[in-house]
């Protein structure tokens, strides 16, 4: 064995390996192509042997020929075999051509299942490695399936290496098996907190590609990215997280307000330029998202675009380019903000970068205004001039195009000058746009009445010129112009002056060279021409002949045409030539024929919208997917099959177009781009606003004829080919705007009258003010595209169907269903796969827990996990601290799922995210942040303040004022919360009070304080806060909240209280009855504090009170005093109840059941709206509005032992009148008393 | 998501492809080609970035490029990267090269364009970036080496001589072609922790 062994290797030493290879290509430059010819015959023998240490070499050598472009999908099979090497020498070498070469398609792949699980489950880190890495480039769906569940196992893996490949390539798992995104999901989001900055790093980039595609699933992550934020130092978990938010605020517009002020800070903190750049990026998209919103940040807009400036003018070009970027996208929400560097803008067109004269030339797209956009576009044409490289000159020129016709030309305020401009590109040589050029020709001319006539002329001039542009055959991209040309001059040609000679001119012999659908066009249009001369000609009193021999022209020229090849030009042609031996006929008999001629080409074609055909609605009771002829049967012959496959592609073809389009647009979608359809005509100054018929519209010319057109300065020389005229109109636009400015000084007294007009004709004029003064030269109507009738608003996303990202769009924040939570599992499974069964079963535990925990569960945690819980626990405490009163408790879930019936749209966290952003501003101002601890009288003066307020938070009708002070009071609260989070971490035996502290987070309402004024003395000041436990129907937690009004250190605090027969605060196990509780913290002077006490009760019927002691001691420098405060703790009904929401099917079940008791209970004088009524009874007392009409409301809430309680609130005249139902009737009494009390101290 | 990686020299002949999408042999050559053509005629001095253009899937993609002695090392990128960022990986990358070659050259890439892939494997899997940090990259890169020489053992000596002894054979080999060594010039940009 041995000696084969080595017998092996000194056969292997004269193989040639793949540095001898390389070096023999490199040998054999001149015949390459076949000393690889003899290199693969050489390899092909090597595979064929069954060293494993040959086939590894032959296969490297391999992955090198495949990088030089030659196929080896032939070796495949010989790839897995290396692949499948116990030696990781060689088991590298089989994946990294594996690959390489490696794809979906790739039959063999289905072979690799196995081995590649075995790999992954190698106590080899780097077989585990090399498996993971192979695996990400030639993932199939199949693989994804069958190996997902392993890959998640290795998320957890002990060592980070292998966890951070795991993560990564669950990304390439989700695309091609989309089933595993949710299971697996809970399990990467733990992940973003994994120790290990590379696999947090790894979690981050993961989710960001999902979220980049789904931004809305991954919305709920953001409280957690936002603490990444804050926290990580790593540039590229930042740059992906800053960029994965700019994706994310414009869905939610609350998330941008929070983000803006340490996106700020980061900006101005960072020195990384790729960071800075990232949140540049970030605070523009915020920006743009809050554009409708908040109108005052104008201050961040001038930072970001002083900071893009900065990089503009950086010397460095890829900054440079960067800084046009981003400046880009602030052009669209803030024009003039970056309007004023237009300077800087131009002079970027002079570098010597194309890419960054690229960008600047899109954003002079959105710089352009009625008043510079001629002075821009002479820019422009210069550089055309001077542009080296047919691309960027093309560039240039749709550019030019582009600017000028946005948003229907807006901008122009000369179409003369445009028309000039266009024909000035048509000189352009070696173009590729002719196209553009001529559809925006024929677009000006149709649409623009005024300009016609100036086309017309402008048109025959190109004619008449055309062998300039068609004179080289290479130039053939620009010859597109004739056909717009011909087509202007035929279907307006009563405007000509000349038409004999352009008719003339187009029937030139050398049109036969032109394209095909040119010259069908030039055969059309000539009889159209030609009708218009005969018409000329007749009307005249010359004689006759003239008219014939305006006929002969046309029988002379056409037989060319008749020769044509093109089909179209022959049938044209032929077709037009009888005709006009037809009527050559008539004219020898002197019948007047010009009207009957003319009648031809009656009529005006109206431009179309591109999408009109595809937007007629089917109509009613026409199915398009039925057929009109039943298909012939299969039986037919092969040749009939052929003839009618024509049709039947065609009936298939339409109905695929036009069913689906109207099927897969939702109502809502339709009324929301109708909508923004509306709004985009309403800006739009030449929209004509709808009349019954846009046909109509168009016949009726509104105003056309009323509009003074300014006399055409007859100076300008139309007919200089070769010359560039457009400067001359800015000359004379220029000239004409100083007219028209003294004429308007000299006018003053008219001007009111004149402005008034101009109003009704502009309306909704979005240029800037100062562009008011400029007048179009020609007032234009610019005639929309027509539309089927019915058409419907409809603008198609086209998104790609293939698009694997649409798979993953999952709901990703439903709770997983039992079904769901595991991936499946191949039950095959071999046995031979080394994984210990103790990792097995973790994996099977863990994976279908949603991240938090409860208590509970946590106990029933092997030991080992424990440690790792603790952890995580510890982390999310300094997460919520971090964050303020931000993040959700733990516990949030499972307390969601007890209650009866959740509202349908709070899931759970949705609400936590809304609650998250709902506190909008990071607490910047110290003064807001400090005051709770400052002023003693906060708390209980928030009580007071808190119901009033409150109601008009929740309506959202109140002006500002009251927003403002309601969002300060949030800040105290936030503040408050900080502190009850930090109390807990101090007091391991507080578990059970965070969560129940957490009742009211979940309120829709805004946190509003409920603390009553417990005791107070001039040491120390006691509010509290009763509610009852969602979790345990027997027990009410009080949340104390400790102040220390005096200037000493007050410690050592005890709180007692007396037990009643009913109530009991629960002490630690070991404690007495009588003891009291140690408060477990202590209190520097102003600082205040919470605890929470714990109190089981037996009977709820009743409201009870309990005495109470704290005891202190107050520290003074040199001495100490022990103190004590009594209180009484008042446990009212209402603090029994707990908010539960309702659906009005449940509740009104509920009321027929018949077990509910009912009472009744009438206020009379309450003079408040009836909202605030109900708020403050919601508020209060703990109660859910189940349904509202009008004035008149029902109710629901739940006894923490379960007792129903419903009320039907109505309002009439200061009256309000309370029918409650309960079943138990004393509880029920009570709480309509206390109902009855809140009411009266109002 | 990164969607393919190349380093070709001045001439356009491919030292390491690397994509992470499916294309057929002919169709990587042609993008190759053509990203070497949009590459090579720009001057220096300009910025790095290109548009995608029609290259690899569209105009949401770009090229990201470093020209380093006789290497082009272009990166193609879609919009969820950030540009510095790459330009940053890039450096990394010729670092680390540089690094593992001790002073390295287009030679060694023409050579070990397999040690190549192992490196790159270590910073990059399936087109998402997976570790940025040098030393990191290189202690793994060097464990896989040491694990791979282990393996070797007895049996890899004569190979290793006798490929020693070719190298000698072959006086043409050596590096009197060497055209450069990747000198590194680190430009202003600050490069990642």
């Amino acid at each position: 064995m041995a000696l084969k062994i080595v017998k092996g290797s000194i056969d292997r030493m004269f193989d040639k390996n793949l540095q001898d290879l390389v070096r023999g290509i490199r040998n054999h430059k001149e015949d390459e192509a076949k000393y690889i010819s003899t290199c693969i015959d050489e390899i092909k023998q090597e595979l064929k042997q069954d060293n494993i240490a040959v086939k590894a070499n032959a296969v490297c050598k391999l992955t090198y020929l495949q990088m030089l472009g030659y196929d080896v999908s032939w070796a495949a099979f010989n790839i897995v075999e290396v692949m499948s090497s116990s030696k990781f020498t060689y088991k590298r070498i089989g994946y990294l051509a594996a690959s390489q070469c490696f794809h979906e398609s790739t039959d063999v792949i289905m072979l690799t299942t196995n081995q590649i699980r075995k790999d992954l489950s190698s106590p080899n880190q780097y077989d585990t490695g090399v498996a993971l890495t192979g695996l990400s480039c030639f993932v199939t769906p199949d693989l994804a399936r069958d190996l997902a569940n392993d890959i998640m196992t290795l998320m957890s893996h002990t060592k980070p290496y292998i966890r951070k490949k795991a993560v990564l390539i669950m990304y390439k798992v989700f695309l091609k098996y989309p089933e595993s995104l949710r299971p697996a999901f809970p399990r990467l989001k733990e992940k973003l907190e994994d120790p290990d900055p590379g696999v947090q790093s790894a979690a981050v980039n993961v989710i960001c590609e999902l979220a980049r595609r789904n931004p809305k699933n991954y919305l709920s992550l953001a409280p957690l990215f936002f603490k990444l934020m804050t926290s990580s130092t790593n540039n590229w978990v930042l740059i992906k997280i800053i960029k994965l938010f700019g994706a994310l605020t414009p869905l939610e517009p609350r998330l941008g307000k929070k983000l803006i002020e340490p996106l700020t800070n980061l900006i101005h903190s960072t020195s990384a330029m790729s960071l800075l750049y990232e949140c540049v990026n970030t605070v523009i998209a915020v920006l743009i998202s809050l554009s409708s919103g908040m109108p005052n940040h104008s201050a961040s807009i001038q930072l970001c675009v002083q900071k893009l400036r900065i990089l503009i003018e950086d010397s460095d070009q890829n900054l440079k380019y960067l800084g046009l970027l981003a400046m880009s996208k602030i052009l669209k929400t803030h024009p003039k903000s970056v309007q004023s560097h237009k300077d800087l803008i131009l002079q970027c067109l002079d570098d010597k970068d194309e890419s960054i004269r690229l960008r600047a030339l899109d954003l002079l797209y959105g710089m352009v205004s009625k008043k510079n956009l001629m002075e821009i576009v002479k820019k422009l044409m210069l550089h055309v001039d001077k542009a080296e490289g047919t691309t960027y000159r093309d560039e240039l020129l749709t550019k030019i195009i582009d600017i000028c016709s946005q948003s229907n030309y807006q901008y122009i305020t000369n179409f003369e000058w445009y028309i000039s401009i266009l024909v000035e590109l048509t000189r352009l040589e070696g173009t590729r746009h002719g196209h553009l050029i001529a559809s925006q020709m024929l677009d000006v001319a149709i649409r623009v009445k005024a300009i016609r006539a100036f086309a017309v002329a402008q048109m025959a001039t190109l004619l008449d010129n055309a062998h300039l542009l068609t004179g080289n055959t290479q130039r053939n991209g620009i010859c597109e112009v004739l056909y717009a040309a011909a087509w202007i001059c035929g279907e307006f040609s009563e405007h000509l002056e000349e038409p004999m000679a352009t008719l003339e001119a187009m029937l030139r012999p050398k049109v036969a060279t032109l394209p095909g659908h040119i010259q069908a066009v030039y055969v059309q249009n000539a009889a159209k021409l030609f009708a218009t001369v005969l018409r000329g000609q007749e009307g005249a009193p010359a004689d006759s002949t003239v008219a014939q021999e305006t006929s002969q022209l046309l029988i002379d020229r056409l037989p060319l045409f008749v020769q044509s090849s093109n089909l179209e030009v022959q049938e044209r042609a032929s077709c037009i030539l009888q005709l006009v031996k037809y009527i050559q006929k008539l004219q020898q008999k002197d019948v007047e024929v010009a009207e009957e001629v003319t009648a031809l080409f009656a009529g005006e074609l109206n431009p179309v919208a591109p999408k009109a055909q595809k937007k007629v609605p089917v109509p009613e009771g026409l199915d398009l997917d039925v057929w009109i002829n039943e298909p012939p049967s299969g039986s037919e012959s092969e040749d009939e099959g052929r003839k009618s496959k024509g049709k039947a592609v065609f009936a298939k073809d339409e109905s695929r177009h036009t069913k689906p389009r109207y099927t897969e647009v939702d109502e809502k979608e339709l009324a929301k781009r109708r909508e923004v359809r509306k709004a985009e005509q309403a800006n739009n100054p030449f929209y004509i606003k709808a009349s019954p018929s846009s046909q109509k519209v168009y016949q009726d010319g509104v105003g056309v004829e009323h509009i003074p057109v300014v006399q055409i300065d007859l100076s300008v020389p139309l007919k200089v080919p070769g010359m560039p005229m457009s400067d001359q109109y800015v000359k004379l636009e220029e000239e004409r705007r100083e007219r028209n400015k003294a004429d308007k000084k000299k006018k003053k007294d008219k001007k009111k009258r004149e402005k008034g007009e101009k109003g009704r004709r502009r309306r909704g004029d979005s240029g800037p003010e100062s562009e008011e003064d400029i007048t179009p030269a020609h007032m234009v109507d610019i005639v929309t595209e027509e539309m089927p009738e019915n058409a419907l608003p409809s603008d198609d996303d086209d998104k790609d169907p293939n698009d694997p990202h649409k798979a993953l769009n999952i709901d990703l924040d439903k709770p997983l269903a039992d079904s769901e939570k595991k991936l499946p599992v191949r039950s095959h499974r071999p046995d031979e796969v080394l994984k210990s069964p103790m990792e097995d079963r973790q994996v099977v535990e863990v994976v279908p827990e949603p991240k938090k925990k409860t208590g509970k569960e946590k106990k029933e945690k092997k030991d080992r996990k424990k440690s790792k819980e603790k952890k995580k626990k510890h982390k999310q405490e300094e997460e919520e601290d971090l964050m303020g009163a931000g993040s959700e408790e733990p516990v949030q879930p499972e307390e969601t799922k007890e209650v009866a019936a959740p509202p349908p749209a709070s899931t759970p966290e949705a609400s936590d995210l809304d609650f998250w952003l709902s506190n909008a501003p990071v607490p910047s101002n110290p003064q807001a942040a400090a005051a709770p601890a400052s002023t003693p009288r906060t708390a209980s003066g928030m009580a007071a303040v808190a119901p009033d307020s409150e109601p008009e938070e929740a309506k959202d009708t109140e002006p500002e004022e009251t927003k403002s002070s309601t969002h300060k009071k949030k800040k105290q609260k936030k503040e408050k919360k900080k502190k009850k989070h930090h109390h807990n971490h101090s007091d391991g035996a507080g578990d059970e009070s965070v969560q129940n502290g957490t009742v009211e987070e979940e309120e829709p309402l805004p946190p509003m304080s409920n603390y009553a004024l417990l005791a107070e003395n001039s040491y120390i000041k006691m509010v509290c806060d009763i509610q009852g436990n969602l979790q345990d129907g027997s027990q009410v937690v009080v949340s104390v909240i400790f102040e220390n009004k005096c200037d000493s250190f007050i410690k050592s605090m005890e709180f007692n209280v007396l037990d009643s027969l009913n109530s009991k605060l629960q002490r630690p196990d070991g404690a007495g009855p009588h003891d009291g509780l140690i408060v477990p913290f202590q209190l520097p002077p102003g600082i205040s504090n919470e605890a929470r006490f714990i109190f089981s009760v037996q009977n709820i019927v009743m409201p009870q009170k309990l005495k109470g002691t704290l005891t202190f001691i107050v520290k003074t420098d040199d001495s100490s005093t022990h103190e004590k405060l009594d209180f009484k703790l008042h446990f009212t009904c209402t603090s029994y109840l707990i908010t539960t929401p309702c659906y009005s099917d449940a509740y009104s079940k509920l009321l027929e059941s018949g077990d509910l008791k009912g009472c009744s209970l009438k206020l009379e004088g309450v003079n408040q709206p009836f909202h605030h009524l109900l708020a403050r009874i919601c508020f209060h007392h703990h109660f859910s509005v189940v349904e509202r009409i009008d004035s008149c409301a029902s109710m629901y809430s739940r006894s923490i032992q379960g007792h129903h309680m419903c009320l039907l609130v109505k309002t009439a005249d200061q009256t309000v009148s309370i029918d409650a139902k309960c079943d138990e009737p004393g509880l029920l009494g009570n709480v309509l008393d206390e109902i009855k009390l809140t009411f009266s101290q109002c | 998501m990164i969607k393919a990686i190349l380093i070709f020299n001045n001439h356009g002949k491919p030292r390491l492809s690397k994509f992470y999408e499916h294309y057929s042999e002919d169709t990587e050559q042609q993008i190759i080609r053509e990203t070497f053509h949009l590459v090579s005629k720009r001057d220096e001095n300009v910025c790095n970035f290109l548009e995608g253009g029609m290259l690899i899937g569209g105009s949401e993609n770009k090229l990201i490029c470093r020209h380093y002695a006789t290497l082009y090392f272009v990166f193609c990128v879609d919009s969820s990267e950030s540009e510095l960022g790459i330009l940053d990986l890039i450096q990394v990358f010729v670092e680390t090269l540089d690094k593992c070659f001790e002073n390295v050259c287009e030679l060694d890439l023409i050579f070990h364009v397999d040690k190549v892939h192992n490196i790159l494997a270590e910073m990059v899997m399936g087109g998402m970036v997976l570790e940025t940090n040098m030393n990191e990259i290189i202690t793994q890169v060097d464990a896989q080496n040491k694990m791979e020489k282990s393996e070797a053992g007895i049996a890899g000596a004569p190979a290793r001589a006798v490929s020693a002894v070719k190298n000698m054979n072959l006086p043409e080999m050596p590096r009197n072609i060497n055209i450069g060594d990747i000198s590194i010039k680190v430009p202003n940009l600050l490069s990642f922790k």
